[in-house]
């Protein structure tokens, strides 16, 4: 599976598939436009007129509710229509393929798909078979990646810590299911950051993940240390198979961010999570309500981004002619 | 498409700038608030801001989320916050920009301007006219007015001089 996928003949982005191929300029190129998007969250009317009359479909196969809204609502900020499909609960159900269904609300002259899917590489399939009109989104395809998640935590990293030159950023949890671990790993390392860090334990760890470029601890205290940004991951109960931990209690007690091992960090570490959170189980509430938290700026900043990546593939692919005109 | 060749505009721009001031001057009873479109009408609406002496902070409108090339050409990977500190209901809103040509940056800026709020009026002032009109755009207050033909580009730089340059591509 390639990333080359995502970008046309003249290297521009056409679909957003993984951060894999994708370069340190264009990421920085959809923070400034994102930037501008969170400007416009801030208004009165909420609303540009940059995707007027563009049919944007939501085709979840697994479900979500933050995921599918921020979209939604980025969506319809950018004055697209948005149509959202639970696939689980209708056509899949009936036995139609993927490929059927994608086919089906093309003929409705879809011009972006947001897919969601448990199974990896869901997104890069139909992104395959799609007309060069038709855009697709990855917003999740089962433990693989989830680019817009990882691009969005980025740029709130960005936002309150103002680079990645110096951070030492760890990342905590279930590393192994994690598709946001994974993205968040590549596009740290593209934009530069000097120090990433895992914690988990054992069981949570896929193998060899130092080839990944980070450092690996099953210890919080040590992982934890004079850190700069912590993101804690959702204990994904839903895709383990098996006795992975030993018990809730207890991995809350090794693994948990609770107030005491936050202070291992340093004292202005930001405290990020990709939600939904399990309370009292990777994370304590005092932590996830308290002063370090920046869990809900990530939601705002979400759709922000994901405003600023459908502007993207959405737009025009003609050069200008002489500049921009006034 | 040939290199350009630079021509000189012959506009003086401090003269130009004198000019709009005084142009703008008989709106000052009504309290205007003063907006400038990036990146060059933020440069001449700072100059006529200080000149008229207004009191309102001034605001500045990137429109590129609202152009009408954006399935032609995609989104301004430059796009730079638009930042309007002063409520602009029901006020005279001046709207500032360096070059009238097409009218298209204009109609966009009317078109944010309205999801911000609605002004009492707005008057269009520019520091360089050309003509060029494609859509029913015309502005109050003109620094210098300039004939050009198609294949001639005006632009402003600065922002500190303001200077003009003219610039000719083959076609």
């Amino acid at each position: 599976m390639t990333g080359n996928l995502q970008f046309d003949a003249q290297g521009r982005l056409r679909h957003f598939l993984t951060i894999d191929g994708l370069s340190r300029e264009t990421i920085l190129e959809i923070f400034t436009i994102a930037e501008s998007f969170i400007s416009v969250g801030e208004r009165e009317i909420k609303k540009v007129p940059l995707a007027r009359g563009k049919t944007v479909v939501n085709l979840f196969f697994e479900s979500s509710t933050r995921t599918r809204t921020t979209f939604e609502i980025a969506a319809k900020r950018l004055s697209a229509d948005v149509i959202n499909l639970n696939v689980g609960a209708s056509s899949a159900a009936k036995g139609e393929t993927l490929l059927d269904t994608v086919r089906n609300l093309e003929a409705m002259h879809t011009d972006l798909f947001v897919v969601r899917h448990n199974q990896a590489g869901a997104a890069y399939l139909i992104a395959a078979h799609v007309p060069p009109h038709v855009h697709i989104i990855n917003a999740g395809d089962g433990a693989h990646a989830h680019p817009t998640q990882a691009v969005l935590d980025a740029f709130t990293i960005r936002r309150h810590k103002g680079g990645f030159e110096n951070l030492k950023v760890a990342i905590v949890g279930d590393i192994l299911y994690s598709r946001v671990a994974r993205s968040l790993i590549r596009v740290l390392d593209i934009l530069g950051v000097p120090e990433v860090r895992v914690i988990a334990p054992r069981t949570l760890l896929p193998t060899a993940v130092e080839t990944l470029g980070v450092r690996s601890y099953t210890d919080m205290g040590e992982g934890l240390d004079d850190a700069d940004v912590i993101v804690m991951l959702r204990l994904q109960r839903e895709r383990m198979r098996g006795a992975l931990i030993p018990s809730e209690q207890e991995y809350f007690n090794l693994y948990g961010l609770t107030p005491g091992k936050l202070e291992c960090a340093k004292p202005d570490a930001i405290v990020m999570h990709p939600g939904p959170m399990n309370r009292g189980l990777e994370i304590d509430s005092a932590v996830a309500d308290g002063p370090q938290s920046v869990i809900l700026p990530q939601v705002t900043n979400g759709i922000a981004v994901r405003m600023a990546i459908m502007a993207l593939v959405l737009g025009g692919r003609e050069p200008a002619e002489g500049g921009r005109p006034a | 498409m040939s290199s350009p060749t630079a021509v000189n505009p012959n506009v003086d721009i401090e003269t130009a700038l004198a000019h709009m001031a005084e142009g703008l001057t008989p709106l000052g009873p009504r309290r205007p608030a003063m907006v400038g479109i990036h990146t060059g009408g933020v440069w001449v609406a700072r100059r006529l801001h200080k000149l008229l002496d207004l009191e309102d902070p001034l605001g500045s409108l990137d429109i590129s989320f609202y152009r009408d090339d954006f399935t032609r050409i995609g989104v301004n990977p430059q796009v730079k916050a638009s930042n309007l500190p002063i409520d602009i209901e029901n006020r005279h809103v001046i709207l500032v920009d360096d070059v009238l040509h097409t009218g298209r940056t204009i109609r966009a800026a009317l078109n944010e301007i309205f999801d911000y709020g609605r002004p009492a009026s707005v008057t269009l002032a520019v520091l360089i006219e050309r003509s060029g009109r494609e859509l029913p755009i015309e502005a109050q207050v003109v620094g210098a007015h300039m004939k050009l033909n198609k294949n001639q580009h005006v632009k402003l730089v600065g922002p500190e001089p303001l200077a003009l340059a003219v610039q000719e591509t083959g076609g």
